[in-house]
């Protein structure tokens, strides 16, 4: 994937995520990783997403985090 | 419980009969067996040692069938063994058969999944009965029975355990006996008196969520199809099933949220108010009547041993499923009609003690087996937890525009459990390329007048593709069939292939050039297996 596609992707996600209401975000970002690891097919690397996405995440109470 | 000014037993659509206590002879021999519990079980247990010409003592301790309509769904396999027994022609009369369930995410449907049907199986999936009808017909049958001798409002209250017999402590009207018995079956419920007298208590877990489930009587009009709705408009974040019975009576079954209270709502009024939130939605704009309801919460609770030395545990007594797999009648009805024909076989001494410790592995093993099921399907219905909430309901809004998420709703549909790995399913032949494995129930295939399983015998029967040499066995039935067409094929047979089934329509063993030898040496060590390490 091109820098640039990897930018349009970026930019629908950001546009996307403020265009959904409030409560329903969660919901649509479970909702997006089950549609997108189902087209990527592959077993072990929607398993191994899944855990790198753990990692680095902010901490509670930082800024940026809602919690 | 029924509502305000109605009786424990007034319902609107079925009459409960009363059965007075027995007028018992003063002294009287021991009864080859003693069943505790004349539900459905203890009553199929019964049917199936009457049917191997074994007399049995039915001992219960109410005056009339189970209040409420409890199981409503009763599968094929269940429908085999009753018509085995041969009394399923008052269940296909009565019941409503189906193969349709829909599944709706806040109040649009995603997904329609259909069971396993086609021409070739005498049954449908899945049949819906009260169960009241369901232990009314199986009456009928016992009734008739000279080999049954049932007694109500008879309670076991002591049991003593002896080389070679057991004998029980029986209270009714009439003051308090003893009754000896070679072997007892205990189908005496989830609340088992004969388990507690035994020492011995139900391992495993309690899932979260609780249900109502709820009876109302109707007219809707709405094809017997099971509905489930998700996140509904009437219960959010909750889940509601709706099934179709027959004499227009439809249960509800819906779960409460985290935190309700379910002394609140087991209220007449909570309960009035919450079904008549989900008929609204499902826009039913008629009147209604409140028959009956209940609570319920998913539990996976079992036995270690379904076996206690001449007392066997069957049904509700051994095993405690939660409803979303439809197994726990259904399971039951099969333990019965599994330790029947076993303990029938020892008594009549063709077969040895051992046969009988075939029973938990079979049985337990059908139960762990709903548990792995059970447990998926109960996440889905219920989620734990939050993280298991969003995906619920992430694969549920993408099966929306995605059809193989909608697969994540589907509830795991009963197949009936394989004694693969049981000590009395033979290695499977390897000449073998397709058809129903060892250990597997016995496949239906229609033939030109009928269907295989009308052919079946009451004990061992041998399917025979073209003409293999067989066996002069006593009690053998032998269903001959040709080598090539519909049943061949679905055997994957060829001329002279044979397969081997028990009693309780499970396949023994197959072979693909069967011989007189194989076939005897089979039966031989299905039952004498079991002499060998008596």
């Amino acid at each position: 994937m091109t820098q640039q596609e990897l930018e349009t992707i970026y930019e629908a996600l950001a546009k996307a995520i403020d265009a959904i209401e409030d409560g329903q975000r969660e919901l649509y970002l479970a909702k997006l990783a089950l549609a997108l690891v189902e087209t990527l097919d592959d077993l072990p690397r929607a398993m191994a997403v899944i855990e790198e996405c753990r990692t680095g995440l902010v901490e509670p109470g930082a800024a940026g985090s809602k919690k | 419980m029924r509502p305000a000014g109605r009786g424990e037993l007034d319902s609107l659509y079925f009459d409960y009969p009363h059965f007075d206590p027995p007028s018992r002879p003063a002294s009287e021999e021991p009864c080859p067996v003693a069943i505790v519990g004349a539900g459905p079980v203890g009553m199929v247990a019964a049917l199936t040692l009457a049917q191997h010409g074994l007399r049995c003592v039915l001992l219960d301790n109410k005056a009339t069938f189970n209040d409420g309509s409890r199981a409503i769904c009763i599968s094929r396999s269940s429908f085999h063994i009753l018509d085995q027994l041969g009394v399923v022609a008052r269940f296909l009369d009565k019941s409503l058969g189906w193969t349709l369930g829909r599944s709706f995410f806040r109040g649009r449907q995603i997904l329609e999944f259909a069971m396993p049907d086609s021409a070739n199986e005498k049954f449908r999936p899945m049949y819906n009965l009260h169960q009241q009808y369901i232990e009314a017909f199986l009456w009928e049958a016992v009734a008739q029975s000279p080999l049954i001798e049932a007694r109500w409002q008879s309670e076991v209250v002591a049991l003593e355990a002896a080389p070679g017999q057991v004998t029980l402590g029986v209270q009714d009207p009439n003051g308090r006996y003893d009754l000896q018995a070679q072997w007892v079956i205990a189908a005496d419920g989830a609340r088992s008196a004969v388990r507690r007298l035994c020492g011995l208590r139900l391992k495993g877990d309690n899932h979260e969520g609780r249900y109502v489930i709820a009876d109302v009587q109707m007219a809707h009009d709405y094809p017997t199809i099971r509905r489930a709705l998700f996140d509904p408009a009437s219960r959010p974040g909750g889940t509601v099933l709706i099934h179709r019975q027959p004499d227009d009576i439809w249960r509800i079954d819906y779960q409460l949220h985290e935190g309700e209270s379910v002394e609140e709502a087991m209220r007449e009024e909570s309960v009035r108010a919450s079904v008549s939130g989900v008929l609204r939605e499902i826009g039913h704009e008629g009147g209604w009547d409140l028959e009956w309801w209940s609570v319920y919460s998913a539990n996976t609770l079992l036995l270690d041993d379904y076996r206690h030395g001449r007392v066997f545990f069957a049904g509700d007594s051994a095993h405690i499923v939660p409803i979303f797999g439809v197994r726990g009648l259904n399971n039951g009805i099969a333990d019965a009609h599994n330790i029947g024909w076993k303990i029938a076989a020892v008594i009549k001494d063709q077969a040895g003690d051992a046969l009988l410790d075939s029973y938990t592995p079979e049985r337990r093993g059908a139960t762990l087996d709903v548990f792995a099921n059970a447990t998926k399907s109960t996440r889905f219905m219920t989620p734990p937890s939050h993280g298991w909430r969003i995906m619920r309901d992430a694969a549920l809004s993408l099966a929306l525009t995605r059809e193989s998420a909608g697969a994540l709703a589907n509830p795991r549909q009963m197949t009936p459990y394989s004694y693969a790995d049981s000590p009395l399913t033979a290695a499977d032949d390897e000449g073998f390329a397709s058809g129903p494995v060892p250990g597997a129930m016995v496949q239906d295939v229609a033939l030109a007048d009928g269907y295989l399983s009308d052919r079946l015998g009451k004990d061992f029967t041998l399917i025979a593709f073209g003409a293999p040499a067989l066996p002069d066995q006593p009690g053998l039935s032998v269903v001959s069939l040709p080598s090539t067409g519909a049943a061949a094929e679905t055997y994957g047979a060829q001329e002279g292939s044979a397969y081997l089934i028990r009693p309780d329509l499970h396949i023994a063993a197959r072979w693909r050039q069967a011989s007189s030898e194989k076939i005897r040496k089979a039966l031989e060590s299905v039952m004498a297996q079991a002499r060998k390490t008596a």
